[in-house]
C-alpha cells in the first residue's frame, strides 16, 4: 500500500533540535527500552503475533530475539485470550511480559483475562499476587483502517480498577514510560498512536523512567487549557500555532498517562486559564474526554469562566474510506474552532 | 439416565497394595473422609447465614481432589477454577483460613476478597483459582512457562471441568502448552453437568480424551471415582514431565452428589434423574476406598471411627475460630488496587 505510506510520510512533524542531544525515531527510541530492558533484568520477555518477523512491530522490536534469544522474545499463536492469560500467570510467578499487539482492536479478544482476571488478581488475592504485565498496542488511522483496526480503547478501559493506561506523545516518554512500566508491578496498558511512529525526538542513551501517573505542561499560556494525550498532544500543538496568531494564548497539558489521571496538573492550569477543552483519540462519550470533564464539574467548578468542551471521535464506527474519514476524525482546525469560540462566549 | 458408572471399582488394585505402602492408603482414606466430613458440616451450616458466600461442594469428588494433589510436591503448583474446596483442602491448604474466608473475616485465606470460589494459600502451592470457567487454564499455563523459562524444575496442574474444555481458551492453553512443551497437567474432572446443562446439549457424543490428544498433548483417561488410579495416573504425569514429555491431560470421571452450587441436591428439579445420582453414589469415592481398604486388613472400621471423632474436633475447632475471627475494616477495602 504506498499510498498508505506516503500519507504517513507527508505528517508534518517539527524536527527536534540536535543540540538538545541525541535524536531517534519513536520506534527506534521502543526499541532501545525494550533491549534495555532484556538486558537488565532476566524476567523480562517480549512476546506478541509477529515481534520477530521482518517488520518487528514498526520497527520497535528489531533485533531483539537475536540479542536475547527465543525463550524470552517470541511470536505467539492466534489466541489473544489466550496469550493474555498466559502472561498474566508467568507474571503472577515472577515474569514482566510485555504482550504487543498491532492494533488496540486485538486486545478486545483478550479482555476476559484482562479485565477479569489480571487487573484484578493482586486484589483478589488480597495482595498475595502482583502482576507486573505491560500491554501495548498502537492505534491506527487511515488507510482504510476502517473500523476494526482503528479502535482507540482507552475509553473502555479508564473505569476498570487494577489497570494502568499509559498513552505517551514523544520519542522520550514513550522509551521512559516503557521502561517504568515494565518496572511497575501492577498490569499496565500502553497505547501508542500510528502515527506517531514517525515522529523522531530527543532520546538520552541511557536508561531512565517516566514517571506514571503525571503529567507535563507541554505549552504555557494563559487564555485557555487543552488536556489530552498521545496524538492528541500534536494536533493541540497545531492549533495553539494559529490561536497565538489571532491572540489566544493556549496551555497544552499532556496528561501521558490515563490512568492514574494527574488531577494536579489539570487543576493547577484551570485556576490560571478557567477553560477547559479535552481532546483524546477515541470515542468523546464516556471515555477520557467525559471523565476530565466531570471532574471538572466536580472539583473545578468555580475556576471555570466557560462550559468545559470535549473533542474526541462521534458516536459512529470508524469508516474505512478515505473521504468519509475526513469528517471522521478532529483536527487542528476543529480545536482552534473550538477554544476561539470558547473564547469568545464568555 | 444419562450418564452410568462404566469404572470397575478396585477390581484388581489389591495386586499393587505393596506399590502404595499402608500407610499413604491410609493417609489418602484419611484427607478424603476430611473432605467429605467438612463438606459435610459446611452444607449443614449453609443455613445458619454465617457463611455469604457462594458453595460449591465436592462431596462425591473426594478422590480426584486428593489423588491428584498427592501427586504433588509443595512446590508444584495448583491452579482451580470455582470448585475450590476440594483442591484447596487436596493441596494442604489451612482449614482455619479457609473457613475464616468461608465466614467473609479478615484473616481469611485472601481476606475476605475471594469467598469460596478463591481459597488461595502460596504457603502449600495452592496458587489462584478463577470463578469464570476456563479462566484459570491459561494462568496456569503462564505459570509453566515461567516455570520452565527460570528453571523451576517443578510441575503446574490446573482443574478444569467438562465445561472448561468448551472455552475458546482451553483450546489456546493446550495449543501453547503443546508448543513449548511447558509442565503441566491439565486435570479435567468430567462431572457431565454444568451449572443443570447435561453434556451432551453442549458436545458432540465425543471422547474427551482423544479430542485433547488433537492439541498434540499426552492424554488418557482415569476413574475419577478411584483414588489409586488417579494418584497413580497423576503421578506417572508428574515424573513423565520431570523426564521432558511435556504437558499432560487427564480426564476423570465423577459425579457430584450435589447442586451445582448450595446446599443440597437438586436433581428433584428434573435436569437429572435422581436414579442416576443414586447409581453413582454406590461408587461413592470415600466408602467404596473405604470397604476396599477394609477387604484388604488396612483399615479397621475402629480406626475410620477414630479418625472420624478426630476430625469432627478438628472441624468443630476451626468453625469456632472463623466464627470468632476479626471482620474486615473500611481501609482494608482500598488496598491492593495496585501493587507496590
Amino acid at each position: 500500500m504506498p499510498w498508505d505510506e506516503g500519507l504517513v510520510n507527508s505528517l508534518v512533524y517539527d524536527e527536534p533540535d540536535p543540540d538538545q542531544g541525541r535524536v531517534l525515531s519513536y520506534p527506534h527510541a521502543l526499541n532501545e527500552s525494550l533491549d534495555l530492558a532484556l538486558s537488565g533484568d532476566p524476567s523480562v520477555m517480549i512476546l506478541g503475533q509477529g515481534v520477530d518477523d521482518p517488520s518487528a512491530m514498526f520497527g520497535t522490536t528489531k533485533g531483539l530475539r537475536e540479542r536475547h534469544g527465543n525463550a524470552r522474545v517470541f511470536d505467539t499463536p492466534l489466541s489473544e485470550e489466550g496469550m493474555m492469560g498466559i502472561c498474566t500467570g508467568a507474571a503472577m510467578r515472577g515474569m514482566r511480559p510485555v504482550y504487543m499487539h498491532n492494533r488496540p482492536d486485538f486486545i478486545l479478544l483478550a479482555f476476559n483475562q484482562l479485565i477479569t482476571h489480571a487487573s484484578k488478581c493482586h486484589f483478589m488475592d488480597n495482595g498475595l499476587n502482583k502482576v507486573p504485565l505491560v500491554v501495548w498496542a498502537a492505534i491506527g488511522r487511515g488507510w482504510g483502517s476502517g473500523a476494526q483496526h482503528s479502535q482507540a480503547i482507552q475509553g473502555l478501559l479508564i473505569g476498570v480498577p487494577g489497570l494502568k493506561i499509559v498513552m505517551p506523545s514523544t520519542p522520550y516518554d514513550a522509551k521512559g514510560l516503557m521502561l517504568e512500566a515494565i518496572y511497575d508491578n501492577s498490569p499496565t496498558l500502553i497505547f501508542e498512536h500510528r502515527w506517531l511512529m514517525k515522529k523522531s525526538g530527543f532520546v538520552p542513551e541511557k536508561k531512565y523512567t517516566v514517571p506514571i501517573g503525571k503529567g507535563i505542561v507541554r505549552r504555557e499560556g494563559k487564555d485557555v487549557t487543552i488536556v489530552g494525550a498521545s496524538h492528541a498532544i500534536e494536533l493541540a500543538f497545531q492549533a495553539s500555532k494559529k490561536l497565538f496568531e489571532i491572540g489566544i494564548d493556549v496551555e497544552v497539558i499532556d496528561l501521558r498517562t490515563i490512568q492514574p489521571l494527574d488531577d494536579e496538573i489539570i487543576g493547577n492550569s484551570l485556576k490560571k486559564t478557567g477553560r477547559l477543552l479535552v481532546v483524546d483519540t477515541g470515542w468523546a462519550i464516556g471515555g477520557v474526554c467525559a471523565e476530565i470533564g466531570f471532574r471538572a464539574a466536580e472539583k473545578w467548578f468555580s475556576d471555570l469562566k466557560s462550559p468545559v468542551r470535549r473533542i474526541g471521535l462521534p458516536d459512529v464506527p470508524t469508516p474505512a474510506g478515505y473521504g468519509l474519514e475526513q469528517f471522521f476524525y478532529p483536527t487542528a482546525d476543529n480545536i482552534a474552532e473550538t477554544v476561539r469560540e470558547m473564547c469568545v462566549k464568555k | 439416565m444419562r450418564y452410568t458408572y462404566e469404572g470397575n471399582g478396585y477390581k484388581g488394585w489389591e495386586k499393587n497394595l505393596d506399590f502404595f505402602g499402608k500407610d499413604f492408603l491410609v493417609e489418602l482414606f484419611y484427607k478424603m473422609l476430611r473432605i467429605r466430613m467438612i463438606e459435610e458440616e459446611i452444607e449443614g451450616r449453609y443455613h445458619d447465614d454465617f457463611m455469604k458466600t457462594p458453595i460449591h461442594l465436592v462431596i462425591g469428588q473426594e478422590a480426584t481432589a486428593v489423588g491428584a494433589c498427592s501427586a504433588l510436591k509443595y512446590s508444584d503448583l495448583l491452579y482451580s477454577g470455582h470448585r475450590t474446596h476440594g483442591a484447596y483442602l487436596g493441596k494442604g491448604g489451612d482449614l482455619k483460613k479457609m473457613l475464616s474466608e468461608m465466614h467473609c473475616k479478615s484473616n481469611g485465606c485472601v481476606g475476605s476478597r475471594g469467598g469460596s470460589m478463591h481459597l488461595i494459600d502460596p504457603d502449600v502451592g495452592m496458587a489462584w483459582s478463577s470463578a469464570i470457567v476456563g479462566g484459570a487454564l491459561p494462568i496456569a499455563t503462564g505459570a509453566a512457562l515461567a516455570s520452565q523459562v527460570r528453571k523451576e524444575n517443578n510441575v503446574i496442574m490446573v482443574f478444569l471441568g467438562d465445561g472448561g474444555t468448551e472455552e475458546g481458551v482451553c483450546s489456546e492453553s493446550l495449543n501453547f502448552a503443546a508448543l513449548k512443551k511447558l509442565p503441566i497437567i491439565f486435570f479435567c474432572e468430567n462431572n457431565f453437568y454444568s451449572v443443570q446443562s447435561p453434556l451432551q446439549t453442549r458436545q458432540p457424543k465425543r471422547d474427551i480424551v482423544r479430542w485433547a490428544e488433537g492439541h498434540d498433548v499426552n492424554a488418557i483417561a482415569v476413574d475419577g471415582t478411584n483414588v489409586l488410579d488417579v494418584y497413580k495416573t497423576a503421578r506417572n504425569a508428574v515424573e513423565d514431565i520431570k523426564n521432558g514429555s511435556g504437558p499432560w491431560f487427564i480426564e476423570a470421571k465423577v459425579y457430584r452428589f450435589r447442586a451445582h452450587g448450595g446446599a443440597g441436591d437438586d436433581s428433584k428439579t428434573g435436569y437429572r434423574d435422581i436414579k442416576e445420582r443414586e447409581a453413582w453414589e454406590k461408587q461413592c469415592p470415600v466408602n467404596s476406598y473405604s470397604s476396599f481398604l477394609m477387604r484388604n486388613n488396612i483399615l479397621a472400621n475402629q480406626q475410620r471411627l477414630d479418625m472420624e471423632r478426630k476430625i469432627k474436633i478438628e472441624i468443630k475447632d476451626a468453625f469456632d475460630f472463623a466464627l470468632n475471627s476479626p471482620e474486615p475494616q473500611k481501609t482494608d477495602l482500598y488496598q491492593f488496587v495496585y501493587a507496590d
